[in-house]
């Protein structure tokens, strides 16, 4: 394995792993994983790796000593967390399915180069008759081991992408191919060593001794790959198991130890309560399974609403229902939205608390936002309140007439009021 | 663990109103804080008859009580509420005495929800329900309306929302627009009768309105509710 010698200073990280890349490869991914690593560009050292297999052959022990030695990574080089088996690895879409590739024109470009440049090297070769009688079947033999091992590169690669349909037929293709050029090279050697007479014989031994092999190591193999993924099936369920734990040892614990402190303070109890129901449904129900980045802005219509119930509900200690129908991406309009919301719920939880739950709807139906918030506390009169108290008419009201929204405050029949919010969003967002 | 609660009715409070009622939870606690809420049978006319915290137990104590309604959780060691339903659908299909089901759970996934209901249950309810509109529900389940609480009325309108993949059934794959006015108030946290207010039509269509949803959820072959039902089958 190289070692990290050659960095550039630039990079204060941690020394880079070399890996193989399995994205843009041509090959091996050895080149481009090499130039990720080395920071030179792709083609400079591919263009050293085509010098050097001129000069004798060298660059093509060099290239195939990579490939076997240095691991697949994903994504080029700057991947320094090890692969896991659980495939988490987000691919922009588009990117081209694994085995079923088409090659582009570039591919096309690289193949022809190569094959140019081995025919003048063989040509340059002084050859005699023995060399010659050894150079074809190796060349068959190299392509034949190459194919396979490409394949073995892109079973690897499917393993830690999520592709769902893996071609099993081209991939038992491929290997087949592999396979039979391999065969082809070796009985070559042996039949053009001696002459062409003993081609049957020597094929029917090939194929007998073949026949064998698989016969013998068949259903070892078979078992062998079976226990594998059992094997790996069970440390999937083991580490989810374990996380489930740690999450609920670290915060599920955590809150029951405050509910028995504070058993006294109703209120502090159900606040604590609901928030850690409201962490561990987003928990258990995000699709993504890890919704703990507290941290980061939302940018969904969906996340904002969520977000935005679950401070009110924990800063006012009243329960807050939310039920979303459709998402789309926040833009400024409907932030402003958001902030008016917000506001809503935050009345609501204040004013409205007494009687029960707060209920917010939202809905996204084509470019219209519709956001809801309704309480059953006692309701109240927007005339009745004195113009200098702001509060609903500028942070509700204006804020959505500014935005080009509107927004009203009204009484429900059977006491409680409910504020309607509603908000074309911008024409940018598709 | 099902102990019959066969109580001699006593008449009284809600006299006029009975009915018999099947618990299935595998939570003992929340077992006993229903029966503490409903059970009490003068004042509710809520009678629990049986109780269960297995799918065998459950398909063994509701045979042999016939209930009129089961409430049932979702989670349920054995198969789930969805195992119940399936084992229990000849009662429930039985013209002359049919048990009805209410799904209870403490469950926000989509495929739970909807799972249940195609499974044959009248509605579903979330476990943080109050006592009094619990009871409300199961009388409502009781004469064969349907139940749907905010959460699930969301769920209903997320798998019925306008999508470009042509109906198959003209009838089952579509909401009209009044079931839709009448989901989204659902969704809001409006009950039936201040629904009925608000659309100036009455509590009985309304009911009939959520009966009809009910009906297209559990028959139509929609993409997306076929594949939240069956979504906990594949894994």
């Amino acid at each position: 394995m190289p070692d990290a010698a050659t960095l550039p200073l630039v990079d204060p990280r941690p020394p880079r792993k070399l890996y193989r890349s399995s994205d843009g490869r041509w090959l091996g991914g050895v080149a481009r994983g090499l130039a990720g690593h080395l920071g030179l560009p792709v083609i400079w050292v591919r263009l050293v790796f085509v010098g050097l297999f001129l000069a004798h052959g060298f660059g093509a022990l060099l290239y195939a000593a990579f490939w076997f030695f240095v691991p697949l990574g994903v994504g080029g080089v700057d991947e320094r967390r090890a692969p896991s088996l659980v495939g988490t690895e987000t691919s922009p879409h588009g990117r081209r399915r694994l085995v079923a590739r088409k090659p582009d024109r570039g591919q096309i470009v690289a193949l022809l180069l190569m094959v140019v440049v081995a025919l003048t090297f063989v040509g340059s070769m002084k050859l005699d008759g023995v060399a010659k009688v050894y150079l074809i079947p190796a060349v068959l033999v190299a392509a034949g081991v190459a194919l396979v091992w490409r394949q073995a590169d892109n079973a690897r690669r499917a393993r830690w992408m999520e592709v769902g349909s893996r071609r099993r037929t081209l991939t038992l293709l491929r290997a087949a191919a592999g396979v039979l050029l391999v065969t082809a090279g070796v009985s070559g050697m042996f039949v053009l060593q001696g002459s062409a007479a003993h081609l049957g014989s020597v094929l029917q031994a090939a194929l007998a001794v073949l026949v064998g092999i698989t016969l013998l190591a068949g259903p070892y193999l078979v078992r062998i790959t079976q226990d594998l993924s059992e094997e790996r099936l069970m440390r999937i369920r083991a580490q989810e198991r374990a996380e489930v734990a740690a999450h609920v040892h670290d915060s599920v614990l955590h809150t029951l130890t405050l509910i028995q402190r504070n058993a006294e303070n109703a209120n502090e109890v159900r606040r604590l309560a609901r928030a850690q129901e409201r962490d561990l449904r987003a928990w258990l129900y995000k699709p993504e399974g890890t919704g703990k980045d507290e941290a980061e802005e939302p940018d969904t219509l969906a996340e904002a609403v969520r977000r935005n119930a679950a401070e009110v509900e924990d800063k006012h200690g009243v329960p807050i229902e939310v039920v979303i129908v459709g998402d789309c991406p926040l833009d400024e309009r409907i932030g402003a939205q958001m902030q008016a919301a917000r506001e809503a719920m935050v009345n609501a939880a204040k004013y409205g608390g007494e009687g029960g739950a707060v209920q917010v709807y939202a809905e996204v139906e084509g470019r219209t936002v519709f956001v809801s918030v309704r309480d059953r506390g006692p309701g109240f009169d927007l005339d009745a309140i004195p113009a200098d108290r702001m509060g609903v008419r500028e942070s509700i009201i204006g804020r959505m007439e500014r935005n080009g929204g509107t927004a009203r405050l009204r009484a429900v029949p059977d006491g409680g009021t409910e504020v309607e919010l509603e908000m074309e969003r911008a024409e940018t967002t598709s | 663990m099902s102990d019959a609660n066969g109580e001699a009715a006593v008449s009284g409070g809600n006299a006029d109103r009975r009915v018999r009622v099947v618990l299935v939870d595998d939570h003992r606690m929340f077992r006993t804080g229903v029966q503490a809420e409903i059970g009490q049978t003068e004042l509710t006319g809520v009678e629990v008859v049986g109780e269960a915290a297995d799918v065998d137990q459950a398909v063994a104590v509701i045979i042999a009580t016939r209930p009129e309604v089961v409430l049932l959780d979702v989670h349920l060691p054995g198969g789930g509420g969805v195992e119940v339903l399936r084992r229990c659908a000849s009662l429930t299909a039985d013209p002359e005495q049919p048990v009805r089901f209410l799904a209870l759970s403490v469950s926000d996934a989509a495929e739970d929800v909807i799972g249940v209901i195609r499974g044959g249950a009248r509605g579903y309810v979330t476990k943080t329900i109050t006592g009094s509109d619990l009871i409300d529900s199961i009388f409502r389940v009781q004469e064969g309306d349907a139940v749907f609480s905010p959460r699930l009325a969301g769920f209903v309108l997320d798998a019925f929302a306008s999508t470009d993949a042509p109906p198959v059934d003209e009838d089952l794959d579509r909401l009209t627009q009044r079931e839709r006015e009448v989901l989204r108030l659902i969704a809001r946290g409006y009950a039936y009768k201040e629904i009925a207010k608000q659309l100036f039509i009455s509590v009985k269509t309304v009911e009939s309105h959520v009966s009809a949803v009910l009906r297209k959820l559990q028959l139509s072959n929609r993409h997306e509710l076929t594949r939240w039902a069956t979504a906990r089958r594949l894994v």
